[in-house]
């Protein structure tokens, strides 16, 4: 069960710019191919305001902090 | 008095030219700065978000300046432009053309900048769309420079109008022939093509002698 | 005792199929032609209607108990999704997904080209039990013409409470996947969307939608006439009931099977004429799959409990062998570019991943140069980050075949290939429009 904010990044949205992973390399890093890799989706208290930051600049407005307390999501089926 | 109020007057119309022309240079950076963010033309030692949020900086810092601009340039006594001009393009009897573009560039411009501070609530590709109209803010305020002002003559003037003209045009070819991003650092994915030309995929031949 | 044993639905005088004659979606002989809606009839009656008041919940609690899956590839519960759409607060639609954007597999066109019927009771079930008004059928463009004509044919007799759409899927990889087919439906793009929320919840028109795999939709079909208890007369305890399966490659009689779910692997190829040469190597689930050496997954049984021990599932029901004189390293090579092509190029990991992912085992394959080390690095980074499924079965495929082709792999590294015959037993075809 998860209870602090989780950081998520819209990876249709994502151009891998690169300015999240300038502010919050804490928690971001880049791949080979310049996009985000969130290890840890769980943005810890000290790490809020970056975080917020990053959400603020990212250009393509992919990144997105999610508040609601909950379980991890259940495998989602993607065939019909 | 009439010369105190003479003097005063004075002091408002430098003060509109003078705003103005920092306006300019202003306003052109901040375009350069807004190409710069998307180009990655900026030198590697600068981060992006730097740029990213400079460009934020100064054009709020230019929205100040542009107020001190407009508001001086309709108290000056010596030239009746109206408040109507301020938003209202054309509406000004002094000079409407040069005015009128002015407003034409503070309209676009100020549409920008609010859809930028509420860029979170619209969504991206509404504020991408009304962000393009930069590109029309920027000619319009220069032509605005040239006509709207008397100082060509001046030489540190001209050069600010030169300058400023070289690095907007410098950063839209940027935009417009220069790549989007860093390319990938490793091999990228190759161009569609039938499996069946492609000459990667014979099957290896034996290279070396079999001993 | 389930409510539909009661006998209130069950057609009076059971079918052969439903006294348990095999097999149960695909017909005895092919004819060549599909099955009329007489024929459709008289081989498994009337779809049953005129349910009382809660018949959606009993309904869902069948498909539950009979452990219905979806044969899409995924294996989801069908029930549960069932509910999940059910639970909802707008009224929901129903597609029913046959475009079968996966090149080697042809069951949903076989099972639509010879039982459109059932399909469409099934689609047709699914929307009156969900509160749709409207089923869209959308189908590979081979059989379009054929699930037309028998739409047209329930028309005509006024069979059904509920519109039946029919459309002919994008000539697209991608357009499968649930959001992308929605995305088709609605825009026209074959493109998946950004998840959550799911289509489930807010899909066509925002509706909870349900997107279901037309063979999947026949099996509901079924279960609706003959209860839980019939459907597990077939198959495990865990995966109950039966399952189209295709079987392509160096086998004498390739082509779409209906197998108990749980035979063993070497009697699916038997089904298909038994292996025409040696086999090196099994491509099993589809695209997303896995390569499975065939003496160790030959006696398996086909399920997702016994290819697990390959690291393999049943997937969309493909079983591609491979003769041993073909490298299995160039099919690898060949499918991973196709992969890489079909994305739907949204998502820069997908795009850029698999890209360069295709482009080192093309490398590998050509002897120029492997380095294993920034391979496993690149899977590792494109897995699980894009917005659909594709990146990561088609790593998961890649994975397997580094994992089974090993000797090969060592042999192309040192220059030499043992293939005799140049690659081209999976299918990878080109995109004939944009």
């Amino acid at each position: 069960m998860t209870t602090g904010p989780r950081l998520r990044v819209n990876p249709i949205a994502c151009d891998g710019r690169g300015l999240c992973a300038e502010v919050l390399p804490e928690m971001i890093t880049l791949d080979d191919w310049g996009f985000p890799i969130i290890r840890d989706a769980e943005v810890p208290p000290g790490l809020l305001d970056e975080a917020a930051e990053a959400v603020r600049l990212c250009p393509r407005l992919a990144l997105r902090l999610d508040h609601r307390a909950r379980a991890p999501a259940a495998p989602q089926p993607r065939a019909g | 008095m009439a010369v105190s109020a003479a003097a005063g007057s004075q002091g408002l119309w430098f003060l509109s030219r003078g705003s103005g022309l920092v306006l300019l240079a202003l306003f052109s950076a901040v375009v350069v700065l807004g190409v710069a963010t998307r180009t990655g033309s900026a030198p590697r030692r600068w981060p992006r978000f730097a740029v990213a949020e400079l460009h934020r900086t100064l054009s709020l810092f230019a929205v100040a300046l542009l107020v001190l601009h407009v508001v001086t340039a309709i108290l000056d006594p010596f030239v009746t432009i109206g408040w109507a001009a301020t938003v209202l393009p054309f509406a000004s009897p002094y000079r409407t053309l040069a005015i009128g573009l002015g407003t034409l560039a503070v309209d676009l411009g100020g549409a920008v900048v609010v859809t930028s501070l509420a860029r979170q609530r619209l969504g991206h590709r509404a504020w991408r769309a009304v962000h393009w109209l930069a590109y029309l803010a920027w000619p319009a305020a220069f032509l605005h420079s040239l006509t709207a002002g008397n100082d060509l003559g001046i030489w540190w003037v001209a050069l600010i109008e030169v300058t400023s003209a070289a690095a907007v045009a410098t950063a839209v070819l940027a935009r417009l022939f220069g790549r989007d991003r860093e390319g990938p650092p490793t091999s990228g994915p190759g161009p569609r093509r039938p499996l069946a030309d492609d000459p990667r995929l014979t099957p290896a031949r034996p290279t070396a002698s079999a001993s | 005792m389930n409510t539909l044993d009661s006998g209130q639905h069950l057609v009076r005088g059971a079918t052969p199929v439903q006294a348990g004659r095999f097999p149960r979606l695909l017909p005895e002989r092919f004819g060549g032609e599909p099955a009329s809606l007489e024929e459709h009839v008289t081989r498994y009656g009337q779809l049953p209607r005129g349910w009382d008041g809660r018949w959606r919940e009993q309904l869902i609690a069948e498909v539950g108990r009979a452990g219905l899956t979806g044969r899409g590839g995924a294996g989801f519960p069908t029930a549960r999704k069932l509910a999940a759409v059910a639970a909802g607060r707008d009224a929901p639609v129903v597609v029913a997904n046959g475009t079968e954007g996966e090149p080697a597999s042809a069951k949903d066109k076989v099972l639509l080209a010879c039982a459109p019927h059932l399909v469409l009771d099934g689609a047709v079930l699914a929307a009156d039990m969900l509160g749709a008004r409207q089923a869209i059928v959308v189908v590979h463009d081979a059989v379009r013409e054929v699930v037309d004509s028998a739409a047209a044919e329930r028309r005509r007799a006024r069979l059904d409470r509920v519109k039946v759409k029919v459309m002919t899927g994008a000539d697209r990889f991608v357009g499968g996947e649930a959001s992308a087919l929605v995305n088709w439906v609605a825009h026209g793009i074959p493109l998946p969307t950004a998840t959550p929320p799911r289509v489930s919840e807010c899909g066509l028109l925002s509706r909870p939608t349900l997107v279901q795999n037309v063979e999947t939709l026949a099996h509901l079909a079924l279960i609706a006439r003959w209860g839980a208890r019939w459907f597990r007369s077939l198959g495990t305890t865990a995966e109950p009931g039966s399952m189209l399966v295709t079987v392509i490659g160096a086998v004498r009689q390739p082509g779409v099977r209906e197998i108990e779910i749980g035979t063993p692997v070497n009697e699916v190829l038997g089904l298909a004429g038994g292996p025409a040469a040696p086999l090196g190597a099994l491509l099993i689930g589809g695209y997303f799959g896995t390569w499975a050496d065939p003496a160790v997954a030959g006696p398996l049984p086909f399920s997702a409990e016994g290819l697990s021990a390959v690291g393999g599932s049943p997937g969309a029901g493909l079983v591609a062998a491979l003769p041993a004189d073909v490298c299995g390293l160039a099919e690898t090579a060949r499918v991973a570019r196709y992969l890489a092509d079909e994305s739907a190029g949204q998502c820069g990991p997908c795009v850029f991943g698999l890209g360069s992912i295709a482009g080192a085992l093309a490398d590998l394959t050509a002897a120029r140069r492997y380095e294993p080390g920034r391979l496993r690095r690149w899977m590792a980074q494109t897995e699980g980050r894009g917005a659909c499924h594709h990146p990561d079965g088609a790593v998961r495929m890649v994975r397997s075949a580094l994992a089974v082709f090993g000797a090969e792999i060592d042999r192309h590294a040192q220059g030499w290939c043992c293939g005799r015959r140049p690659p081209g037993v999976l299918p990878v075809p080109l995109r004939r429009s944009p």
